[in-house]
């Protein structure tokens, strides 16, 4: 008998030991990725980072607003693309597909595009946009965002609507609701915090892509707002300005990193905060 | 299947009390009018046969109950009644179901048959909304009141459910924040205000504690004027102090049917006896 509690005694504290190393070792990469870009980024912050765009090469002086509103630009239109796509693939799973072959099929394939490397999806929209159009545009650079994005939506949006239970839709369904207005009005409602938790994941998600813009958007060296054009865009910036011989380029990359870091954050830990607490609720 | 079942399928008691021993009950009411005629139903989940030729009249402006151990049949009977299994491929039922002398399970407005039969279900399900929105939600499924009819239509149905009082001064709170008492009467409320001719009640009070049991218990002899109850309980007790009729199901049989005062005195039936003495069950 003792014997017994002493065994489970070591097991216990051996593995809780193990744990607690993997979650430092865990811990301690985030903090230092966090730690080097908050170092070097806050040393290239400067005003004209955000009322100038980016400098000749060469030349002194520091400016981003081109890419920054490129960013916003390209982000916003990946939603515009991605969010309906999503939340109606979505809902059709988890209000319609069930577990049918058909719905399980579709899981499967959107498990395998979540994974899928970010190169070839910017690979495929160049295929189907870049091509044919004969060059690089916005527009490419958010259809392939918004390929990387959508399966994120999918998922989440499947998952917390099957997590609303049959009693509320059959509550609905009693009172005479047509499915329509059982969906609308009630379970995406009941489901709206989870959903928004899912959007949120996969605009943080894409928000740092870069190889899927390379040979989508590109780049541009000014500023441009047009969604047929190239335009400049943080991620890319980031690569260019990174491997450039140039000082000031160095240090506007090392800028740019941090607040693409912090723009994460901030989306994450509002998907967390915000959202998480009404998900419990 | 034992061989006491196919015994009680032949010994179901036709649920007709001689018109001339009945007239007069007890306490002076006279015989109600049949509302529903459920005559030699059957059910099937797949291969499953979960009811089994029963045949039963439900009179108009009286509590039914029905007991039985789980499994029986009972809430299957009931979900039959207002369509609930039409959500579910695979499930059928073969027999006649009538209201008011009309199919119901003919292909007809499902709309406008749940308009009709309301029902509540074992959990509260309140919506993700106000309390006043959820009242108002049934109601705008058929019309498109005032606001100031729909502010009394609501007033109206939370009176006849007996929790005005309790909720008048926050009719725009979330009503997942309501008590699981409130919540049940919320849904009873909401199931009201579309006004229905019939109210089906699955086990409504088996989440809830003694005194919020009570008050929906009290407020069955309320609604009964104007609507015709059907109640599913676990609770013997309950049948036996708030129902006029009770039905008595085994294995998808239905045992034994009569007045509630004559079901719980003097069964008929052995196995009605066994069940009420709680040999088994």
């Amino acid at each position: 008998m003792k014997s017994v509690v002493a065994r489970r005694h070591a097991v216990d504290i051996v593995s809780k030991v193990l744990m607690g190393v993997a979650t430092v070792i865990g811990i301690f990469f985030l903090l230092w990725i966090i730690w080097t870009t908050l170092k070097f980024g806050i040393s290239g912050m400067h005003w004209d980072l955000f009322t100038k765009d980016t400098p000749p090469p060469g030349t002194d002086g520091f400016g981003l607003r081109n890419a920054f509103v490129g960013s916003l630009m390209l982000l916003g239109l990946s939603l515009l693309i991605g969010v309906p796509i999503g939340l109606m693939a979505g809902t059709w799973l988890a209000e319609y597909g069930f577990h049918s072959r058909t719905a399980n099929a579709v899981r499967f394939i959107n498990d395998i595009m979540l994974s899928a490397p970010s190169i070839e999806i910017g690979l495929f929209a160049y295929a189907i946009v870049v091509a044919p159009m004969g060059h690089f545009s916005a527009l490419a650079g958010s259809v392939a965002l918004a390929v990387l994005m959508i399966p994120i939506i999918v998922r989440t949006t499947d998952e917390m609507l099957s997590l609303v239970g049959s009693d509320m839709r059959e509550a609905a369904i009693a009172l005479g609701a047509p499915n329509s207005v059982v969906i609308t009005k009630i379970t995406w409602k009941a489901a709206r915090a989870g959903i928004l938790t899912g959007i949120l994941i996969g605009l943080a998600r894409i928000s740092g892509e870069t190889a899927p813009l390379l040979f989508t958007a590109l780049n541009n060296q000014f500023f441009s707002g047009n969604f047929l054009r190239p335009i400049a865009n943080l991620p890319v910036v980031i690569f260019q300005f990174a491997l450039s011989p140039y000082a000031n380029w160095q240090q506007m990359a090392w800028a740019a990193a941090f607040i693409t870091v912090l723009f994460v954050l901030v989306i994450s830990l509002f998907a967390r905060v915000v959202l998480g607490t009404q998900v419990t609720k | 299947m034992s061989p006491n079942q196919s015994q009680g399928t032949s010994a179901v008691k036709i649920p007709v009390p001689a018109k001339a021993a009945s007239a007069e009950r007890t306490d002076g009411e006279l015989e109600a009018a049949v509302k529903i005629a459920v005559s030699d139903l059957n059910f099937y989940y797949g291969r499953f046969h979960a009811i089994k030729n029963v045949s039963v009249q439900i009179r108009e402006n009286r509590v039914t109950a029905f007991i039985g151990p789980s499994g029986c049949g009972k809430s299957t009977l009931l979900r039959i009644l207002n369509r609930m299994y039409d959500l579910y491929p695979g499930q059928r039922a073969e027999g006649g179901v009538t209201l008011d002398g009309e199919d119901i399970l003919g292909p007809k407005s499902l709309a406008n048959l749940r308009s009709k039969v309301g029902m509540v279900f074992q959990k509260p399900t309140p919506f993700p909304m106000s309390i006043y929105e959820n009242i108002a939600f049934g109601i705008r499924l058929y019309e498109r009141p005032s606001r100031s009819e729909m502010d009394e239509r609501v007033r109206l149905a939370l009176t006849k459910a007996s929790l005005w009082d309790e909720v008048k001064d926050k009719l725009s709170q979330s009503a997942v924040r309501l008590s699981g008492g409130q919540q049940q009467r919320l849904c009873i409320a909401r199931a009201l205000a579309i006004g229905p001719e019939v109210l089906l009640l699955d086990e409504p009070c088996s989440a809830l504690d003694p005194v919020s049991t009570a008050k929906i218990e009290e407020l069955w002899y309320e609604l009964k004027r104007s609507c015709t109850l059907v109640v599913v309980t676990h609770n013997m007790q309950q049948a036996a102090r708030a129902s006029d009729y009770t039905a008595f199901m085994l294995d998808g049989s239905l045992v034994e049917f009569s007045e509630t005062s004559k079901l719980f005195t003097t069964p008929t039936d052995p196995r009605t006896e066994a069940y009420i003495t709680g040999r088994f069950g």
